[in-house]
Parts: structure tokens; sequence; C-alpha cells
């Protein structure tokens, strides 16, 4: 399952897509993430898959052009954390 | 605001046909979305009654509402029911329910029921919400996107509108086509923005009917945009309020050169209706069936 | 010799008149349906105090999101290197601007020379921008001005879930149902609006002196949560509202002068 967090408004589209196929629960994101915004958990779109996976934690899917904007800045932009981490390719920024 | 535009009448539903007493499995879902709250029950898989209501300011009280309503004048009592799951905003807040599921996954599932193995792709538009779905021929989501944020392309979004040019939401659709020729839509996506263009447009002259249509115009086009981040692959569906509003669902359809399919239930009852589904399934699960 | 600088603004269009470096007259008035109408209005008010006409005016610079209707401007030039402009000239310590207007709100960083390094724009949503705040002063039914030091009462804080300004009205709604006192949801609304500023402004980074501009700089309940938000002090200039249409006044001196 592709499971795309976050919001189109009138100044864009910004979600993070989290491939539950390929993502294994290792919470690596979690770790590098400095703002809480990456968690693990139950499937919650997939009430009987069993294992965790990595969501959006639900504080941040509504602000997370916000959230995220420390780790895009406009000059010197460089891989996300949260993508350099996972090794599994799980993860995709839409902006 | 003393006469409320942009809610949908409430109303409920009984399969005369179906004697609940002779069900092997009697299970129910509840949805309790921002704006309406619906509940269905199922006996052995097939619909048997439901109701539409509107949200009131507390989640449980509303839950109760929607399903007393669903099961007035059908003898049936909530100890009949064998299991209950709860959906939807205020899914956490049902308290006779025995789980709660997403509303996605409920939509998807309810989806397949309402309109055939053959659903691929889902678009729903809720009080405050706007969901784009993609499943499997059983049901099961395979991509979803839901864009709580932004009030434009929620039923939210149009009820400012309905609210500014004064125009009861059953009107919206068939209102929106009674122009000469299709306007520019308006510019902003937000709605806050269109709402002050469309007074800019109302001041120049524009009739109501026109500056409807340039508002579902620019609503249609931003829902698009954000089906297509999911790709949308036939067969297409909609469902939630938005559906009943042909003034932004001909667009849709205009606009991605694809028709939905129709619609033989209330469109606004797929999420408490995939909770129903879902709880049969964990019956049988129980009883190791499954 | 006279020049102008007319900021067309999405709320307000704002002239400012200057001579020999100097502001000598300034206008505002509401941009409303017929913007062409409102800044011959405001500039004939800037005009008011030199006793001027418009033939006296040597060099028109245009900016703002209405600049393309200033037909009589000789030039015109962003938001951002105006506001770039004008705060490298009132306060050279700046590097760090931020701009917050009715609809739109802006982060730059500029070098000692105001030339702009880099630049954020929050546009096209109202929950970015003065827009939001004008419309929970309409939800808590007190007037915009009173804004500011009503929330500067507050001992609290109420969590906003709502990011967007039309549920965040609704919001505000059933938060004055629920008996919250209006302070405290005041200053939850500026928290909230200054958490988004903060965050685009985050983006080019922040360096210091950091200058704050625009409409809702008068705002002292907003600019009280951006301090709090950023941890930084805030320099505010005089009527904050005109710094752009002072950068735009400061370009058409320059080019007066043939430079």
């Amino acid at each position: 399952m592709l499971a795309n967090y976050g919001y189109k408004d009138g100044s864009g589209e910004y979600f993070i897509t989290i491939d539950t196929e390929k993502c294994n629960g290792c919470g690596d994101c979690v770790n590098v993430c400095p703002y809480q915004v990456m968690e693990v958990g139950e499937d919650e779109n997939d009430p009987f898959r069993e294992g965790k996976v990595a969501k959006v934690s639900e504080e941040h899917r509504k602000k997370i052009k916000y959230s995220c904007a420390p780790c895009k800045p406009v000059s010197k932009r460089e891989v996300e954390p949260c993508r350099k981490a996972c090794t599994l390719g799980a993860i995709a920024h839409s902006w | 605001m003393e006469r409320e535009y942009w809610r949908w009448p409430e109303s409920r539903f009984t399969a005369e046909d179906i004697d609940w007493r002779k069900g092997e499995i009697i299970s129910a879902g509840v949805d309790v979305g921002s704006v309406s709250s619906q509940a269905v029950v199922l006996v052995d898989g097939k619909l048997f009654c439901y109701s539409n209501t509107r949200t009131g300011a507390d989640s449980p009280q509303s839950a109760q509402k929607a399903m007393d309503m669903a099961l007035e004048g059908t003898g049936m009592s909530l100890d009949d029911i064998h299991y209950i799951v709860g959906t939807g905003y205020g899914r956490v807040n049902v308290p006779f329910a025995k789980r709660a599921i997403t509303e996605i996954a409920c939509h998807a599932r309810g989806a397949n029921f309402m309109y055939g193995p053959s659903v691929r792709t889902i678009l729903d538009m809720g009080g405050q919400d706007c969901k784009a779905i993609h499943c499997d021929d059983k049901g099961k989501v395979t991509n979803f996107l839901m864009n709580d944020k932004c009030a434009a392309g929620t039923g939210r979004g149009m009820e400012v509108f309905a609210d500014l040019l004064s125009i009861p939401i059953e009107e919206m659709g068939r209102l929106s086509f009674q122009i000469d020729e299709e306007p520019e839509p308006v510019s902003s996506t937000c709605v806050i923005f269109a709402k002050s263009e469309a007074v800019g447009l109302l001041r120049k002259g524009w009739p109501k009917e026109k500056v409807l249509a340039a508002y579902c115009s620019a609503m249609a086009h931003r829902v698009v945009e954000l089906l297509e981040r999911i790709g949308v692959e036939k067969e297409f569906a909609v469902t939630g309020g938005i559906a009943k509003n042909e003034g932004v669902v001909k667009r849709i359809e205009r606009e991605l050169q694809i028709k939905a399919l129709e619609p033989t239930y209330d469109t606004q009852i797929a999420g408490a209706l995939g909770a129903a589904l879902f709880a049969k399934a964990l019956v049988e699960k129980e009883r190791g069936l499954r | 010799m006279y020049v102008a600088g007319i900021d067309c603004g999405a709320k307000y269009v704002k002239v400012i008149i200057i001579r020999n470096g100097e502001i000598i007259g300034r206008g505002s008035v509401l941009s409303g349906f017929d913007v062409k109408g409102s800044l011959n209005e405001a500039l004939k008010k800037a005009m008011e105090q030199p006793k001027i006409s418009a033939e006296d005016l040597s060099y028109v610079v245009a900016t703002g999101t209405g600049k393309g209707e200033v037909d009589f401007a000789q030039a015109t030039m962003t938001e951002v290197t105006a506001n770039a402009k004008a705060l490298n000239f009132l306060f050279p310590s700046v590097r760090t601007v931020i701009d917050v207007g009715a609809e739109e709100g802006r982060a730059i960083r500029i070098n000692e020379l105001g030339k702009v390094i880099d630049f954020a724009i929050n546009e096209k949503c109202a929950a970015g921008a003065g827009t939001f705040t004008e419309t929970m002063a309409r939800a808590l039914e007190i007037p915009l001005e009173e804004m500011g030091p009503l929330s500067l009462k507050s001992q609290k804080s109420v969590p906003m879930n709502a990011q967007c300004a039309v549920f965040a009205e609704s919001e505000v709604v059933s938060l004055i149902h629920a008996k919250h006192a209006k302070e405290d949801i005041a200053r939850a609304v500026h928290d909230a609006i200054a958490d988004r500023i903060a965050s685009m402004a985050r983006k080019i980074g922040i360096e210091r002196d950091v200058a704050l501009v625009g409409g809702v700089a008068r705002n002292v309940g907003f600019v009280d949560s951006l301090k709090r938000d950023l941890q930084v002090e805030l320099l505010i200039p005089e009527q904050p509202e005109f710094s752009c249409a002072f950068g735009a006044a400061l370009l058409a001196a320059e080019r007066a002068k043939g430079g």
C-alpha cells in the first residue's frame, strides 16, 4: 500500500509517501527525524496486517509543510534524514 | 444562520424483505464524521438498515443517534448486534463499538460493496475532508491520500459558497449548469480567497449561477489534481456527500474523461457500510470461520 | 525632486513620497474591487502633505500583487527586492526580513549591501498570512485592532488543531462554546500563525538582526508569539506596512538620479 500523508492547499502539495510493501517497521527513520514527525506502529489502514509500519504522526499530518521545513532549506538542500536513513527506499517526499 | 444551506437532509432505510431474526451474523458500522454520521446494519453481509444523520457537538451522542435512527422500527436492539465497528473522525468515541478502523480502509470496503469488485479508484469528499483511494477487487486499500487540512474540496468549502450565494445544497448541482457557457474557474484554490474573488464577480454583475459554475469548476480541477497524484484507474466511483452534487461530479468526469459508476445506495453510507463489513469479517474470525 | 513608491497590496494600496531621501508624504487606502480608483486615492492622500500633484513626480516605481494596475509607473519591482532595499536603508544591521501581509508571508535573507541571498514565500493560503487573524477576529466578534492587546492578557495556551482558516473559524466557535476565555483563544490564534511564519523563515535560515514588517507587524499579539517562537528580538520600523512602498520609492529615487 502506498500511504500518502500530508495535504494540498492553495500554496502547494506536500505529501510524505510510505510504501508499506517495502517498509519493515525498523524505525530508523523515527530515530533520525529531528522533529518527531515519523513514528512506527500498526498499519491503521490494513486491519488484518500484523507487524509494524512507519507512518507520519497524526500531529504533523496537517502541517507537514511546516514540520519538515527545517530539513528543506532553500539553499544547500540535501537528502532529508528520514529518506537517507531508509535503506529499503520506502519513503518518498513530494516536495 | 437560520437556514442550513449545505447539509444534506437526514434519512433512514430498512430492507423490508430481510427477516433479521433469521440471520447468523448481525454486524454494524458507525461512521462519525465532522458534519454527518451514519450507521449501517448488515444481516449476513446483506444491507438491512441504515441512517444518515447530522453530527452534533458530541461524538458519542452522535454515534448513538445514528444507531438509534438506523434501528428505528426494525424491532432490533443494540444487544442483537454481534459486532460493531466505529469509523470516521470520531471513531474512537463510539462507546458501543468493539473496534475502531480508519475511514480509508472502511471507504474502500464500502465502495467495493456498493459498486462491485471492478471499482479501483474511489473519490470521497466528506464534510471536512477529501480522500482519494485505490483498492483491489476485494476492497483492500493499495494507495491512498487524505486531505483534511484544507477546506478546498470539502463540503465545508461548498458551504461557504452555498451561504454566499444563498443556494441550498440540493440545488447547487442543477443551478451550476444554468449558464450560457462554462466560465473560467475562480483562480484561487483557497476558499477564503475564492470567496473574495466571487464577491468581486457578483459586483461585476455575474449571475449567481455563473459564479457557482466558476467555483464548482475550480473545485473539480483541484480534486482532479489530487486524484492524479495517485492516478485514476477504472472503474472510478465517488462516495460521500459530494457525490450528490452533480455540479462538481460532472465537471470532474469531464476533466478526467472518465465516467463515474452510477450509485445505487446513498453515497454517504460508504464508510459505515465498510465498517459493518469489517465487523462481519471479525465475527467470522472469532468464530473460526476464516 | 519628488519620487513615489506604490505598493498595491491585496488588502491596502500604500504610497510613499520621498524627497532627498526623506519621506514627506504617505497614503494608505483599502484596495477593494476598484484597485485603480483606490491607488489614485492613496496617491492623492500622500500628495496632500507636501502639497504636490502628480506632474511633480519625477519617477514612480510600483510593487505588490497589483503592480500591473499602476499604468503610470516607470518601473516595477518585486516585493522581495523592495523589502530588501527598505530594510537595508532603515536598519543596516538587518540580515533577515520577515514580511507578513494580508495574503502573503515572506522571509528574506539579505547581505550587508541589501542584496537578496535567499527568500521563501507563503502564498495562496489564507492560513499563512494576515487574513487568518482577520477571520478569527470576526469569529471572536472583536475588532481586528483589539486582537493583539487582548491576546497579551492570556495566561495560558489553548491547542488549535485546524491548519486552515475556514476550519479554524469553526474551531474558534466551538472553543467559545466550550467557555474558553477569548484572550486565550486569541493567543492561540497568534501562536498558530507565528508558528507557520517562523517555520517558513527557518527555510532560509535566521541570521540576526531580524526585522518584521507588513501590516501584521502592528499586531502586538503576533509579534509576541513570533518572538517566543524564534527566540530573537525583532526590529520593527514605524508604520511597518509601508516598507515595500518605501523600498519602491528608494528605487525610484535612484533611478530618477540616473542610477
